[in-house]
């Protein structure tokens, strides 16, 4: 028998504000423990939460670009539940009128299809607090410096039918959340987050096995073996005629497997109702209007342009939109004259490289785009050789220097002096009689070295092209 | 309507309250007593009315994405009945 | 002049015209507590030093200009959060919390030059209609030491009622501030919800909690609304009403004024001595030009269990937050964090508040939410938009305030329902969020206190305070 796996998932993705979702404290990660906090966030007795307008701005946008129909009356709910990580010991989430639903979302596969999944809601909530445990005191210490962090969970229908999809989603996830600039979706440090409810079923059956909740998976290899494994698992048990257990897993990224969570003591009735301390949320139709006309080209779209417009091949189209600030940064380039293919050669390997040298994301670059394209005019007019060029990039990326006074300043600028590139050519040509011979003999390899000799005396900065066509000439002339 | 005893039990864990035996039949009889009172509401005609959740009129009152200053950590710690220099301390909770 | 005597707007004057000081008058007050409080059990805190020193400090600082209630000694019920005082909320699971805030209402009042003096008893987590279920003891009234206080706000009406500080600012969730004002002979109001900033009021029930004045007289009221009334940005659901000018828009004029009077408040259970008062009430009004007139509200009879319904289902959730680990107290000989929640919420909470609790949970919980919760929200709906269409009618209602005047002290406990049912004046205007206020008028035979309640449409604050204020004037005319 063959057998079909399903798949489904919630995803948290923290919103990239700079307060928490209720209370005016810093999102920044790190931070001594408790020392991003207040009365509201830590739960004191007495304190209110009062709704971070980004966050609806924020959740509304992600919405639109899933394709969700935004609630235009919506309201926050209290999920209750008893844990040391929730001072308030209620989660403020979502419920009964979730910002967005029925969303749909397209994406490529690796295999050069395409694949359509269904989002059943999108919902805003806060995160809650980190909690240690101290081995030595046998103690768990708790850090509220997440609790109020806001979050928006993406829950998808069971649409996915392999962990491949499941990466190719989240891929597009990412980039479209990154694009809209509402999260950074960084995996590492917990902005996106991932649960997957997976069950099997014989192929062809419409109905749904007994599905397990995975968490814990914090990385896209990670999610790939957890299906791959969990899966497996299933088949397996009933196939020996066991039953799957609706229960929540952890996977284990050391031993490369799922185990069950220690069962709460407790049956999971978490009591929603509806927030009383935040009124209800109102988007008329114009606020829709006006945040769909501030919703940025995504980044297929900006693909399939870049190939069109500018000529650029798929990859490089691929490489240019891999990240907004990077597609942003191109297109201000091109904007600012450069050709398109030129800047994109040299953002691809120039660029790209000093970036990964000293660490930086494109978005905090300081090497702005007016820069590049004064040193790739200065290359295109002839002063500059690429070489050189090069150099100067380097000299200048980190601080945004001044190119045009960089050059100035080393002496860069190619010689063109026509007058003195024919002297030192003739002066090449009457010291290599014997060069020039093999040239006549048909050795065209002495053209390059009596070039060669022609850059040494310019010291190197003798433009090329202007060099080779005096070479050719006064040779001719002989 | 009935509240058994294994219902108190029940919305004790999840209140997170141990009645002792004696105390969860007395807090039975008396819920029970209420519940019935509250069971009168079935009177009243609701069809096709709204659930009203807020009673004030206003809708989206939000404030700016402006950070300020967090609180001294002392302030928030010094009520805790175990801590250490920068955390809330609890028996062990992490799996 | 006998400083106790005084209204709190007067005694804001004498100050201002120098007749008297800020630390005399504090003292008189301290004074006053010292003697009464071993008998009435008012306050749980009191700031004998600690107010003295800001009653200099403000003395040195006094204008002609200073804003009326400026160094007038006050009390705050004890579920105000005060930065740096111990706020108990009168449970044992609060123990040793000093809040690092102080509630924005408390905060007005203190930039209005107001003198703290302490912090007053209550019920449990103001659950209670008797001030009986405070780990503290229970309040007794100042005009019969056999009788309850009312509740929840008790020791802000005893301490007001004995004359231990000249207002005092309470919470109300049901007439938890109309009721104790009534029994013990203040004025007491709950203004419409969202009014007054409810920061830093530790939560019973966030959709019915209002902070409110407990004072003199009306004037009183008027102008200690005028202070703390107002937006705030630490509370969404507060808003900013037409306030500020209460006090001087109190001109005893009642003409043209509709008053309606709801048959069903003067039915079953009504004793015959509060019917007659709040009757004689009426009248009072009339001879000031108001038109009074009786008109049926039957859906009235379905506020009671509405409210336990919805008071008790957010309670539940706002009290789940007291587990021994940020605050307050925790139990000793925990086995693990469950067993530490456990032991501490069970030993922490009283059984009134464990009641109100475990109902709160139950009409949450799976399989009955809709039966009861979604059910009592309906009925919320309905009752709200039968004070509206009551209001396109009548500018004000008048209803008693509670059924009798105070009972004896236990007598109620032991039948929680009946409990309950005192209430039946009082919730449903906390449930269509509107201002009411107790205003007393007259004695039954035992010659303990009755008061009236006048409620108002949404924002109709100064409407039923005017209406107050010129029954006072009548009755002291």
């Amino acid at each position: 028998m063959t057998w079909e796996t399903v798949i489904g998932l919630e995803t948290h993705v923290e919103l990239a504000t700079a307060t928490k979702i209720f209370c005016s404290c810093t999102t920044q990660f790190g931070g001594a423990p408790n020392t991003h906090c207040c009365p509201v966030c830590t739960g004191m007795p007495g304190a209110l939460p009062v709704l971070n307008e980004k966050v609806l701005e924020y959740a509304v946008k992600a919405s639109l670009a899933l394709g969700c129909t935004v609630t235009q009356n919506c309201r926050f709910d209290r999920k209750n539940y008893f844990y040391p990580d929730l001072p308030k010991a209620y989660q403020i989430s979502q419920l009964y009128l979730p910002i967005g639903r029925d969303g749909k979302v397209s994406f490529p596969l690796p295999d050069g299809g395409r694949k359509t999944i269904g989002i059943h809601e999108l919902h805003m909530e806060e995160d809650a607090g980190k909690l240690v445990h101290d081995p030595w005191q046998d103690q768990t210490q708790c850090d509220y410096n997440r609790c109020g962090v806001p979050l928006i969970e993406i829950v998808t229908e069971p649409d996915f039918r392999s962990g491949e999809e499941v990466v190719a989603y989240l891929e597009k996830l990412r980039e479209t959340l990154q694009y809209l600039g509402v999260s950074d979706c960084k995996m590492q440090e917990g902005s996106l987050r991932c649960d997957v409810n997976l069950s099997v079923r014989p192929a062809g059956s419409d109905e749904l096995g007994t599905r397990t909740e995975m968490k814990n998976l914090n990385s896209f290899k990670a999610i790939t073996r957890a299906v791959q494994y969990e899966a497996q698992r299933q088949i397996e048990r009933i196939q020996e005629g066991k039953r799957v257990v609706q229960e929540t897993r952890r996977w284990d990224e050391n031993k490369d497997a799922t185990y069950p969570m220690r069962s709460k003591e407790n049956a999971q009735d978490y009591r929603y109702f509806p927030e009383p301390d935040l009124p209800p949320i109102q988007i008329g139709d114009d606020d829709l209007a006006r945040l769909r006309a501030q919703m940025p080209e995504m980044a297929e779209a900006k693909r399939e342009r870049y190939q069109a417009q500018y000529g650029l091949s798929a990859y490089d189209a691929g490489m240019m939109t891999s990240e907004k600030a990077l597609a942003d940064y191109f297109e201000e380039c091109v904007a600012l004259g450069a050709e398109p293919k030129t800047a994109c050669n040299w953002i691809m390997t120039q660029v790209l490289r000093k970036l990964k040298e000293l660490g930086q994301e494109p978005g905090r670059m300081a090497f702005t785009p007016d820069r590049l394209c004064r040193l790739l005019a200065l290359v295109e007019e002839g002063s500059l050789n690429r070489n050189t060029a090069v150099a100067v990039l380097d000299a200048v990326f980190e601080d945004n220097g001044d190119v045009d006074e960089y050059v100035r300043a080393h002496g860069l600028s190619q010689v063109r002096d026509t007058g003195l590139i024919e002297a030192v050519v003739a002066q090449v040509l009457a010291d290599n009689p014997q060069s020039v011979a093999d040239l006549r003999g048909g050795k065209e390899k002495a053209f390059g070295f009596l070039v060669g000799q022609c850059m040494k005396a310019l010291k190197g900065q003798g433009e090329p092209k202007l060099v080779n066509e005096t070479l050719r000439r006064k040779l001719e002339e002989l | 309507m009935k509240i058994t005893e294994e219902l108190v039990d029940y919305i004790s864990i999840l209140s997170r309250l141990k009645l002792e035996p004696e105390e969860r039949a007395a807090m039975a009889g008396e819920l029970e007593k209420i519940v019935s009172y509250m069971d009168t509401l079935a009177q009243v005609d609701t069809q096709g009315v709204e659930p009203m959740s807020h009673v004030l009129s206003a809708v989206n009152v939000t404030r700016p994405d402006t950070v300020e200053p967090s609180f001294d950590r002392e302030a928030l710690l010094r009520g805790a009945p175990a801590r250490d220099s920068e955390t809330f301390l609890v028996p062990k909770a992490v799996e | 002049m006998e400083l106790l005597d005084l209204t709190a707007l007067q005694l804001g004057e004498a100050i201002r015209r120098g007749e008297t000081t800020i630390p005399a008058a504090t003292q008189a007050a301290l004074d006053r507590v010292a003697a009464e409080n071993p008998q009435n059990n008012a306050y749980i805190t009191v700031l004998g030093q600690q107010a003295m020193e800001r009653a200099e400090r403000l003395q040195a600082a006094l204008t002609p200009d200073s804003p009326p209630l400026y160094g007038v000694p006050m009390g705050l019920k004890d579920n105000l959060c005060t930065r740096d005082i111990p706020t108990t909320c009168a449970s044992k699971i609060l123990g040793g919390f000093t809040p690092p805030y102080s509630a924005t209402a408390a905060e007005r009042l203190e930039e209005a030059g107001a003198v703290l003096l302490g912090k007053l008893n209550m019920d449990e987590f103001a659950m209670g209609s008797t001030s009986e279920t405070s780990c503290f003891g229970p309040v007794k009234n100042p005009r019969d030491l056999e009788r309850v206080p009312g509740g929840s706000s008790g020791g802000a009406a005893a301490a007001v009622a004995a004359g231990m500080g000249w207002y005092a600012l309470g919470s109300d969730t049901g007439g938890s501030i109309r009721q104790p004002a009534s029994y013990c002979g203040v004025t007491g109001m709950k203004p419409t919800y969202g009014a007054v900033s409810r920061y830093g009021l530790i939560a019973y029930a966030s959709s019915l909690d209002q902070i409110g004045p407990l004072a003199r007289d009306a004037r009183d009221c008027a102008a200690i609304l005028d202070q703390i009334a107002g937006a705030d940005r630490h509370d969404a659901t507060s808003v900013a009403g037409p306030y500020g000018n209460v006090l001087a828009s109190l001109d005893g004029d009642l003409r043209g004024v509709r008053v309606g009077l709801p048959q069903e408040c003067f039915g079953q259970g009504l004793d015959e001595a509060v019917e007659r008062a709040v009757r004689a009430f009426a009248k009072a009004l009339e001879a000031r030009g108001a038109t009074v007139e009786e008109f049926s509200l039957p859906i009235m009879d379905y506020a009671v269990p509405t409210y336990y319904i919805l008071a008790c289902a957010e309670a539940s959730s706002n009290l789940a937050r007291f587990d021994g680990v940020k605050y307050g107290w925790r139990a000793e000989g925990y086995e693990d964090l469950t067993d530490l929640y456990n032991k501490t919420r069970t030993q922490g909470f009283g059984w009134e508040a464990k009641r109100r609790i475990l109902l709160g949970t139950f009409v949450l919980s799976s399989g009955y939410f809709d039966a009861y919760y979604k059910k009592a929200l309906q009925v919320k709906a309905v009752i709200a938009a039968a004070y509206r269409a009551a209001f396109e009618r009548f500018d004000l209602l008048l209803t008693p305030v509670a059924p009798t005047a105070a009972p004896r002290l236990g007598e109620s406990l032991s039948d929680p329902l009946k409990m309950y049912l005192s209430d039946i004046y009082t919730v449903p205007v906390n449930l269509a969020g509107l201002p009411g206020v107790s205003v007393p008028c007259g004695a039954d035979e035992a010659g303990l206190p009755i008061g009236a309640q006048l409620i108002g449409p949404a924002m109709g604050d100064a409407m039923v305070l005017k209406a107050a204020d010129a029954y006072q004037r009548e009755v002291r005319a």
